[in-house]
């Protein structure tokens, strides 16, 4: 069994730091798209156990899920995630997507203080969003992931202890913790705001790892915690290099051992009778991608695999990776460098 | 014997300081010559080299052969030679000069004389040339070119009053230069029938038919067939074709007579077997005596060059041995550095030189190469009567078997407008300059003269003195010999290990300030990394600077989102590349910028 993703690349309103892939929401565009999805989906004759709808905003997609759910061949213990925009949370919808076997949602929170909301182009207060999580637990969700900015301007350490206490006491099971990255090709990008500095940024993320966990969210991935065991199955299956299938304009797919991802191009989708893959890579180093994915997982990466670039250990600082139980693993110092302690550890990649 | 055919050929060549005109005159002349058809024609013509073009300098000597028909009448070959006007390239002006019986001296009417004019007329008198001297840039307001003829008279003492006034971005009176090439050059001497004596003042290699030799022939003839041999390394070739330097080809002809100038193509593959300034003969009827060629340049800058990538040593070793070729005064043998593996010790010329071939190796022959600090000549007397010559600061013996160090010394004259005579001299006693004395060139203009340490001013000199005249001041100097000093070995310890490529040799006084620049250069360009880095700079073993680069703290890809690994990949793999650009040291990596860097300490 495989994963699914199905990209939703549709949003009310651009986000300014955000360059993922979508175009402004239409009703009629929402349905051919649908359409196209389910098309699409007929030419693979997979069964998954995790389907994903990210985006964008997927939950403006809500209205044609249930038939794309039905489309599929779902276990029955299967995780199947929405992303949310807290705007769109209303009752009605959320019930739609229960019904349709929905079991978990992710909130783009972001952050507990209206101005910090504003200062990224947000459309809700933090109360909405408090209240769209409410709802959706009121509903029947019991596994709802909600999203934190760490590094974004006018942060500090006293607005981070808000929002994470804020965020903790709301009836969730995961959160995301990401540092804001300027893209070239954003709002941000282009005239870029005044953001904490590398140390600031830094000091806030090892703030937020330390107040997660004494809230019982456990770090299981760089940006990701979870209460109670809930980590995301489907995000699990991208790090530990699981075959996932994607389908949508700008979609990502590691499947049948090849990576691909189809264009990002909403024309092109709708219309193409089958959505065309672009490869990316055909002979996706299994060593190679097994360490880089691994390493982002506080599990680590077991000893036939760090054995082979342990040349490379030497040069990196001690107080930024641990080995326990024969698992080579980073701390969340290490984390925060992990491009850097990657990079060297594979250049030290020898072959058997 | 003479032959009739001499009297119409003209070897000439243009000498002048930098950016008073040269190159601009040699189009207008290839221009009014019609040797370069119109649509045909861009600006700096004979600078065929990116580099020359996009720094307006002209570095290489390039030859071309011109047809022009004159006021009476008669048709004429010109062979016309650009030259380089900066002090760096001297050479490259004198081995031209061994072409020409005549040169055309341009001086820039608005700015009058500079330390190049002086310089290079010098170099040109001193072959016999006929100088003609043409004042140019009268479409300028500021020109005021009855001041710079007398100027020219009084200086130099060559006749100027009827020099040619024109503008040769303009286009005017060109003419009159044509016909005072004609009029006052002398035609060639040497007889067609003498044995072969033909001296090469460049060469180049060209992948299909050799190495290329750029000949003056003095005596004698040559031709397609004939078999020649190099008179100082004796090897022979048949000549597979002879011919002239087109303006924008080479152009194959039946033979050349002696007082012409062309080239000898003849399937030579081996560069170490044709030297500039050899003599050229022929086989069976060889010369008696070569021609008596060129004074050797020496180098006087030294610097380590080292291929960032180890395994590209051999294609540097053959990046040097072309640029070698068309380059006479570039010296380089085999070292290696502990820091940065095997590589060459090369001579420069000066630092533009310097800059020049580094330049050249990374474009021409696309190779990533690291740079020393650039080092003089110093002469040290040891304590058990031995004198050593170091050119590498790694090799500068422990101070205590050291009797006495002398460093080279020049003397250096700077010619300026007289309101920055106050500046010129704060620079040069930071320099550590002797002040000699003072002339007054016109009215406005004075001419200093000073004794300097080499060392001193192959760093970034020019520039200071740029910086601090508006750019009106030139200089240029002269070798005069070693002279007693103070030295130290200055030593760069990073996370406590000597980076030896980094080591130079100062004088003690400076040793403070050069220590602290340096490590401040080098916290600015060495990235932070996963460690905490201290940079020390150590005399002896004494640190006496200190500085500390902070622990990398934040470089993470935080979302990996959609499971699109492919931005990651790419994030790494420029890391990767990265990576190659860096030279490790431990567990240090130091950009090859770093090493550059180091080199331009700014002295305000």
């Amino acid at each position: 069994m495989i994963g699914l993703y199905v990209h939703v690349p549709f949003c009310r309103k651009k986000c300014p730091y955000c360059d993922f892939y979508s175009v402004g929401f239409r009703e009629d565009l929402a349905e051919q798209y649908a359409d196209a999805v389910i098309r699409n989906l007929r030419f693979y004759n997979e069964a998954y156990d995790t389907v994903y709808f990210g985006g964008g905003t997927p939950i403006l997609l809500a209205r044609h899920i249930p038939r794309i759910l039905a489309e599929c061949r779902i276990s029955a213990r299967a995780e199947i995630t929405v992303e949310c925009n807290p705007f769109e949370m209303d009752a009605e919808t959320l019930n739609v997507l229960r019904a349709a076997g929905v079991n978990r949602l992710s909130v783009g929170v972001q952050a507990a203080v209206d101005t910090e909301l504003k200062t990224l182009g947000r459309t809700h207060t933090f109360k909405q969003a408090e209240r769209a999580v409410i709802t959706a637990h009121e509903v029947g969700f019991d596994d709802i992931s909600v999203d934190i900015m760490l590094g974004i301007p006018e942060q500090d350490l006293n607005s981070l202890i808000y929002t994470t206490e804020r965020l903790c006491a709301l009836p969730i099971t995961h959160i995301s913790a990401y540092l804001l990255k300027i893209e070239p090709n954003t709002v941000f990008g282009k005239k870029p705001p005044v953001l904490p500095d590398d140390d600031e940024s830094a000091e806030l993320y090892l703030a937020a790892v330390k107040l997660l966990k004494d809230n019982a969210f456990e770090q299981y991935e760089i940006s990701n915690f979870a209460r109670d065991g809930m980590a995301s199955r489907h995000n699990l299956k991208y790090w530990r290099r699981e075959e996932y299938l994607g389908i949508g304009a700008a979609a990502h797919s590691f499947y049948k051992g090849k990576r691909f991802a189809i264009a990002r191009d909403l024309r092109e989708f709708i219309e193409s009778p089958r959505q065309i893959e672009a490869v990316t890579d055909d002979y996706p180093d299994e060593t190679e991608e097994k360490i880089m994915l691994g390493l982002r997982l506080s599990e680590g990466i077991p000893k036939e695999l760090w054995e082979r670039v342990q040349g490379g250990l030497p040069l990196i600082p001690e107080q930024y990776y641990k080995i326990e139980n024969e698992r080579l693993s980073l701390t969340a110092e290490g984390f925060l460098v992990s491009n850097g302690i990657i990079s060297t550890l594979l250049a030290h990649l020898e072959d058997i | 014997m003479e032959e009739k055919y001499l009297d119409k050929i003209r070897n000439f060549c243009i000498i002048a300081h930098i950016d008073h005109g040269k190159s601009t005159l040699a189009d207008r002349i290839l221009e009014q010559t019609e040797t370069v058809a119109k649509r045909d024609m861009e600006e700096q013509l004979l600078d065929n080299m990116d580099i020359e073009r996009e720094r307006g300098i002209t570095i290489k000597a390039r030859a071309v052969r011109l047809k022009y028909k004159a006021d009476d009448g008669e048709e004429y070959i010109f062979n016309l030679i650009d030259t380089p006007g900066h002090v760096d390239f001297n050479y490259e002006v004198s081995r031209s000069l061994v072409a020409c019986e005549g040169a055309i001296l341009i001086v820039d009417s608005s700015q009058g004389i500079e330390a190049q004019t002086l310089a290079n007329t010098y170099l040109a008198v001193e072959n016999d040339l006929e100088v003609v001297p043409v004042v140019n840039k009268i479409d300028l307001p500021s020109a005021h070119p009855e001041e710079v003829k007398e100027e020219i008279e009084n200086v130099i003492g060559i006749e100027a009053m009827d020099a040619p006034e024109i503008s040769a971005k303009m286009g005017t009176n060109i003419h009159a230069v044509m016909e005072e090439i004609v009029r006052r050059i002398p035609a060639p001497k040497g007889g067609a029938d003498a044995p072969l004596k033909a001296l090469i003042f460049d060469s180049y290699y060209d992948s299909y038919k050799g190495v290329i030799v750029y000949v003056r022939v003095k005596e004698g003839t040559v031709k397609a067939g004939d078999r020649i041999r190099m008179m100082a390394s004796n090897a022979e070739f048949t000549t597979v074709e002879v011919g002239y330097m087109g303006a924008t080809e080479l152009v194959p002809c039946s033979e050349l007579k002696a007082g012409e100038v062309g080239y000898i193509a003849a399937s030579i593959k081996s560069i170490g077997d044709t030297k500039v300034g050899d003599t050229v003969t022929n086989a069976a009827k060889p010369a008696a005596e070569p021609l008596s060629g060129y004074r050797e340049v020496n180098p006087m800058v030294f610097s380590g060059i080292y291929p960032a990538d180890g395994a590209k040593y051999p294609d540097l070793r053959d990046a040097l041995d072309k640029l070698q070729l068309n380059d006479a005064s570039l010296s380089f043998e085999p070292e290696s550095s502990v820091a940065l593996g095997f590589g060459f010790r090369c001579g420069f010329l000066g630092l533009l030189h310097m800059d020049v071939v580094q330049e050249r190796i990374e474009r021409e022959y696309n190779l990533d190469i690291i740079t020393t600090a650039p080092s003089v000549v110093y002469k040290i007397e040891m304590t058990d009567g031995t004198v050593k010559m170091i050119d590498n600061p790694t090799n500068f013996p422990d101070t205590t078997l050291i009797a006495q160090a002398m460093e080279p010394m020049v003397n250096a004259h700077v010619y300026a407008p007289s309101d920055y005579v106050g500046n010129i001299m704060e620079l040069c006693q930071n320099r550590r300059g002797v002040f000699k004395d003072m002339q007054y060139i016109d009215a406005k203009r004075v001419d200093l003269h000073y004794e300097l340490p080499l060392n001193e001013i192959v760093y970034d000199f020019f520039d200071a003195l740029k910086s601090r005249t508006r750019g009106y001041a030139s200089y240029d100097y002269e070798m005069m010999g070693f002279a007693p000093s103070k030295l130290v070995k200055l030593d760069i310890m990073l996370n406590g290990e000597v980076i030896d490529a980094l080591s130079f040799i100062v004088h003690a006084d400076k040793a403070y300030e050069r220590a602290r620049k340096m490590a401040e250069k080098l916290k600015e360009h060495i990235p932070r990394q996963l460690f905490e880095i201290p940079i020390q700079a150590c005399v002896g073993g004494k640190i006496i600077a200190r500085e500390t680069i902070k622990a990398l703290r934040k470089d993470v890809l935080a979302k990996c989102y959609g499971g699109d690994i492919t931005r990651k990949k790419k994030l790494l793999e420029k890391q990767k590349e990265g990576k190659k650009r860096m030279r490790q040291f431990g567990t240090v990596e130091v950009p090859q910028e770093a090493f550059m860097a180091v080199l331009k300490l700014d002295d305000e």
